[in-house]
């Protein structure tokens, strides 16, 4: 494995192995020295195209942990601005020797063209672009699923049997790509939730079903809840009504949650709009695990990174 | 124009092997003897005969495009590709929606004098589907302009389209329409489907052509109006367009060669060569459009020849421009996908490619190599292997999907008011051939 992309091609054991790297990595954040001397000398660029500052720190904070040297390139003033090309900015970072690039774009495929276009020969991670994938958050939130409910024994393991419901704009959501189908590849069954508008016309063909009514998935009790954000510039398209009518009808409203089994598991990705896609009880409850997904999305991207850039695959040493 | 060229052993549309006699820049004599007096001799032995090609979709880029394509560049990419005419887009800058664009692109045709140049005139000022463009004085223009289209652009205002197809009727003329919704395909990226889906580009639904082709078959039949589709790309768009043909409406259908070779899966790789409006489909909608060129539901093969600069391709995919070249590999292609399949004969392909897109735009003559026809035709070797490759481009811009593809057939002549423009698989020289296109003028 040379870049990460997608999760839609990353195989169950390359998979695995990730997250059982990041088991290691998390014994090591629980220390009091945090850093670890694995990428020493090697200079990772995070390339960010598109505002994030909650994946860039994660990203800054799990490179700095693993010793890397850090440069952060944010398209507000570079010379991306200046209307420099993605392949100039490529060809020019690879001129200057660096290791790996982080990449966060808002064009679908960026990624994929820096890994394959031939103007830059490093490990290439994508960070999130357009509508297409995460699979870093993929990640985080299966390692964040395992631990959940396997605890301890965690290694080794998948998600074999796990039921999880993603609620929300399935459509434009690269969260909900790239969970779909590693969440398949691990062995759970995926069901997603959203009004037909935000759900892509050739859904059938995932390996997901697919209902419109979450008082229906929920009374399915499913072991795991996963809400997605929605963006209220969604309404003026016509994809909805008004925020009070998706709440109310797409919300895990603090009556929903009242519902829900108490060994439900309850995600965001974040950042959340409280009281719109999920209520504050719902987000601060004890089966919110939301905070931890952040702690741990750290450990899995310097899983990545240590994989990629060490070419390690397994146990790390 | 004294030069007189013989064929020999050229199997006209597929016919049995004779000798033709081009002179005097007419087809001279068929059947002509073997030892017949003349300046040049060609032997055709193992290649076709069809008369030159018509593209009626063509982006020259000139004026104001230079970096992509000029008239002159365009227009030695048509000779390369067997064409001797092709009808240029308006689409420029200035756009063609008055006669003096018209006028200037048809003057720099004659005299580079590789092909036919004919203009299509706008049919909304500024392509801006507003008010309606200055259609008669372009009919009446030097340029004789028979086509009018906002192709790039869809005529979506309904009223402005059912005045644009009354009105042009007044002079003859018929609307080549872009069909495309623009509300359906907001920043429309590629063929809205399970690949779209997946490689998360916005999604340019089959619904926004078929809608827009359906009110404007209707509208033409309630007007008594000609109407013709540019590049149809759906199994959805031949059903109407078949069942409004089986009403008697006066409509005609292009589709383009890459619609007939390519899908949406090309868009895997982000590569943005692949990507066109409108967009690669399904491989069900490519078996169903050779088939509606078969029983003639589509009329005819046009390129939609769109030549763009590499920084606009070599980006990422909803960055980059939209449209591919076309005219060099078209008939190829059509050698793949039509005639190899068994869908047509050459007589076929001569009608896709020549009659028919020349009746649609109103030239003279049958174009059936005839004796005493304009000697404009082409010489195709359909047996020639190759995989394409830039090097195959004759024109300025090298945004070709089709590199790395398996390509059969090779144009090894083409000959335009009796004249060679392509020789032996090479285009012949700027200074030639706009030397022959002088005396080809003075008759």
């Amino acid at each position: 494995m040379k870049h990460l992309l997608s999760t839609h091609n990353l195989a169950r054991e390359d998979a695995i192995a990730i997250l059982d790297i990041a088991e290691d990595m998390a014994q090591f954040g629980h220390r009091d020295v945090k850093k670890l001397p694995a990428l020493r000398g090697k200079t990772i660029v995070n390339l960010f195209y598109e505002d994030s500052t909650r994946t860039r720190i994660s990203f800054e904070a799990a490179e700095k942990r693993l010793s890397a040297d850090v440069i952060n390139f944010s398209a507000k003033g570079s010379s991306v601005s200046k209307g420099e090309s993605l392949k100039d900015t490529a060809q020019t970072l690879d001129a200057m020797g660096i290791d790996a690039v982080v990449v966060r774009h808002s064009s679908s495929g960026a990624p994929y063209l820096l890994a394959h276009s031939g103007w830059i020969d490093v490990p290439v991670i994508n960070a999130g672009d357009g509508t297409h994938e995460h699979p870093t958050q993929a990640l985080l939130d299966a390692f964040t699923m395992r631990k959940r409910i396997h605890g301890e024994s965690s290694r080794g393991r998948g998600l074999d049997g796990v039921r999880v419901c993603i609620v929300g704009d399935i459509l434009h959501s690269r969260v909900a790509r790239s969970n779909i189908w590693l969440l398949a590849t691990l062995g759970a069954s995926v069901q997603v939730v959203a009004p037909a508008t935000l759900v892509p016309g050739a859904i059938a063909q995932w390996p997901v079903t697919v209902t419109h009514s979450l008082d229906e998935a929920l009374a399915g009790q499913p072991d795991v809840v996963m809400m997605l954000r929605i963006q209220s510039e969604r309404m003026k398209d016509a994809y909805f009504p008004n925020p009070r009518e998706y709440s109310s009808v797409w919300g895990l409203t603090a009556e929903r949650y009242a519902r829900l089994n108490q060994s439900t598991i309850i995600m965001h990705p974040g950042p959340m709009n409280r009281g719109l896609e999920i209520s504050s009880e719902a987000a601060d409850s004890p089966q919110s695990v939301i905070l931890d997904q952040v702690s741990n999305g750290i450990f899995v991207r310097m899983a990545v990174l240590y994989t990629l850039l060490t070419g390690a695959k397994g146990e790390l040493s | 124009m004294s030069s007189r060229i013989l064929i020999t052993n050229a199997s006209v549309l597929g016919g049995k092997l004779e000798n033709l006699l081009i002179a005097d820049g007419i087809i001279a004599l068929r059947n002509a003897a073997a030892d017949t007096a003349t300046d040049q001799v060609i032997d055709a032995a193992g290649a076709i005969v069809l008369p030159g090609l018509v593209d009626l979709h063509s982006h020259l880029r000139e004026p104001g495009f230079e970096q992509s394509e000029t008239v002159l560049t365009g227009t030695q990419a048509a000779a390369a590709g067997g064409f001797t005419t092709v009808f240029a887009m308006a689409n420029t800058n200035p756009v063609a929606d008055s006669a003096g664009v018209v006028e200037q692109v048809q003057r720099l045709g004659d005299e580079a004098g590789y092909a036919t140049v004919r203009p299509i005139g706008a049919v909304t000022v500024g392509l801006a589907g507003e008010r309606l463009a200055d259609i008669g004085a372009m009919v009446e223009s030097r340029a004789a302009v028979t086509i009018f289209s906002d192709d790039g652009k869809c005529v979506h205002d309904s009223l402005l389209m059912r005045r644009a197809l009354e009105y042009v009727t007044t002079f003859g003329g018929v609307i080549a329409q872009h069909a495309q919704d623009p509300r359906l395909t907001i920043d429309a990226q590629m063929n809205e489907g399970e690949v779209s889906a997946r490689l998360g580009l916005n999604g340019w639904p089959a619904v926004a052509e078929e809608s827009i082709i359906a009110r404007d078959v209707l509208l033409a039949e309630h007007i008594g109006a000609k109407l013709h589709i540019c590049h149809l790309s759906t199994r959805g768009s031949i059903d109407i367009v078949r069942a409004a043909k089986a009403r008697g409406v006066a409509v005609t259908a292009e589709v383009t060669p890459h619609h007939l070779l390519l899908t949406d899966a090309s868009a895997e790789q982000y590569d943005a060569r692949f990507k066109v409006n409108p967009p690669l489909r399904t491989e069900a909608d490519t078996l169903a459009l050779r088939e509606a060129v078969a029983d003639g539901t589509i009329d005819i093969v046009a390129t939609d020849h769109a030549p763009h600069p590499s920084d606009t391709k070599d980006c990422e995919w909803d960055h980059a421009s939209f449209g591919m070249v076309g005219l060099e590999s078209a008939l190829p292609i059509v050698n793949e996908t039509l005639v190899k399949t068994g869908k047509l004969d050459w007589v076929g392909v001569a009608r896709v490619l020549s009659q028919a897109p020349a009746r649609i735009g109103q030239l003279d003559g049958a174009r059936e190599l005839a004796q005493g026809e304009v000697a404009d035709l082409v010489i195709f070797d359909p047996t020639f292997e190759r995989t394409w490759s830039v090097a195959d481009l004759a024109g300025r811009s090298s945004n070709t999907p089709y590199t790395g593809i398996p390509l059969a057939g090779k144009i090894t002549h083409t000959i335009r008011h009796g004249y060679l423009t392509v020789d032996d698989g090479v285009v012949v020289a700027a200074e030639t051939v706009a030397g022959h296109a002088r005396e080809a003028l003075r008759g």
